[in-house]
């Protein structure tokens, strides 16, 4: 993973970052469409680690949601949800599954064959 | 919904959805997503940095902009997002987010202000994303003939331009079909590398 310092937006005046205890830049770069999972650890202890966390965890248990959702849910701004989660990641609560960012390195066939993948998904819809 | 394929990894992947104000971008999510439109929304603390047309401008500001965005399940391991860009195309902060590692983007454009898109394909075309032009017919009526929009919008002859009605699925999804063949063929012919920005 990338850490991209220059794209991330910050929002240091926001209230919000008093639950990230005013850091507003994330251990890890997370995209908004990656998946976040939490972890069987995440499941035991993710409920006693703050209230915020708790339900990143316990939203995340039921079903795969993206960053994007995480913060949509949370009514957080997309950087405070970044920085829960990647805190969460290292502390073996949550597991994050990096998108397949098509052009971006992953190899021209990984990426023809997540194409097709996602043809035939629309073509089922 | 299937069990997860034990050789797929779980990811994502994204397509961005872009286009003037008020030019149906939340309608056209909101048709294929399996889940209510839901909003994010990301801030910028800055002493902005050149981040739109008032360059320079040195006062510390904070712009909050906000994406709208649904979600397709595609299988139990892979989940497609459409995002859709914010309303002002000054946020440039927030788009060079957006497009890292989108499949495409579907530029919509409402024949009567045709003009209203130029920035977003402008933008696609510098950050060399392959994206295609949805014509939204808002009173059933095209106004435009295909040829005189690709003419004026001075896209390449290859770029898909097709007609959309925004609000029905069956549509949006044959926009966002249209959009994988494109990219596969390009991908097919080799004119793929370096897309996705
Ligand atoms: N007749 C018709 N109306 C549409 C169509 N698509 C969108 N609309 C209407 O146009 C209005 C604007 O649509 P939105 O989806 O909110 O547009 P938007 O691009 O998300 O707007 P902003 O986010 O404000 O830039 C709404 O009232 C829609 O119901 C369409 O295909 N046909
Ligand atoms: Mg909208």
């Amino acid at each position: 993973m990338v850490v991209d310092r220059d794209h991330e937006p910050t929002g240091a005046l926001v209230r919000p970052y008093a639950v990230t205890r005013g850091r507003t830049r994330p251990r890890l770069e997370i995209a908004m469409e990656a998946l976040v999972e939490t972890t069987a650890r995440g499941r035991l202890n993710g409920l006693s680690s703050g209230r915020e966390q708790a339900t990143i965890a316990g939203m995340c248990g039921t079903r795969l949601q993206s960053l994007a959702e995480i913060a949509a849910h949370m009514r957080m701004p997309l950087g405070v949800a970044r920085v829960l989660v990647a805190d969460m990641a290292a502390d073996g609560l949550l597991a994050v599954h990096e998108p397949s960012g098509i052009g971006d390195g992953g190899g021209d066939l990984v990426g023809t064959e997540l194409l097709e993948r996602v043809l035939s998904g629309l073509r089922r819809l | 919904m299937s069990i997860r394929q034990p050789n797929n990894r779980v990811t994502s992947a994204k397509i961005v959805i872009a286009g003037g104000f008020g030019v149906g971008k939340t309608t056209l999510v909101g048709s294929v997503s399996e889940i209510t439109p839901l909003t994010t929304e990301a801030i910028m603390t800055s002493a902005s940095e050149g981040v739109d047309d008032n360059d320079m401008v040195q006062d510390k500001t904070t712009t909050t902009v906000a994406m709208d965005f649904g979600r397709i399940t595609i299988d139990s391991d892979l989940i497609l997002y459409l995002f859709g860009t914010p309303g002002q195309t000054r946020f440039w902060f927030m788009w060079d987010e957006l497009v890292r590692g989108a499949i495409g983007a579907v530029v919509i454009v409402d024949t009567r202000r045709l003009a209203d898109c130029f920035a977003a394909i402008d933008f696609f075309e510098h950050r060399r994303l392959p994206y295609l032009i949805a014509l939204n017919c808002f009173d059933g009526r095209q106004h435009h003939d295909v040829n005189d929009v690709r003419e004026a919008l001075a896209v390449s002859p290859n770029t898909p331009i097709v007609t959309t009605d925004a609000r029905s699925r069956e549509s949006t999804k044959q926009v966002l079909i249209t959009l994988v063949e494109y990219v596969l063929t390009m991908r097919r012919a080799g004119a793929g590398a370096g897309v996705g920005a």
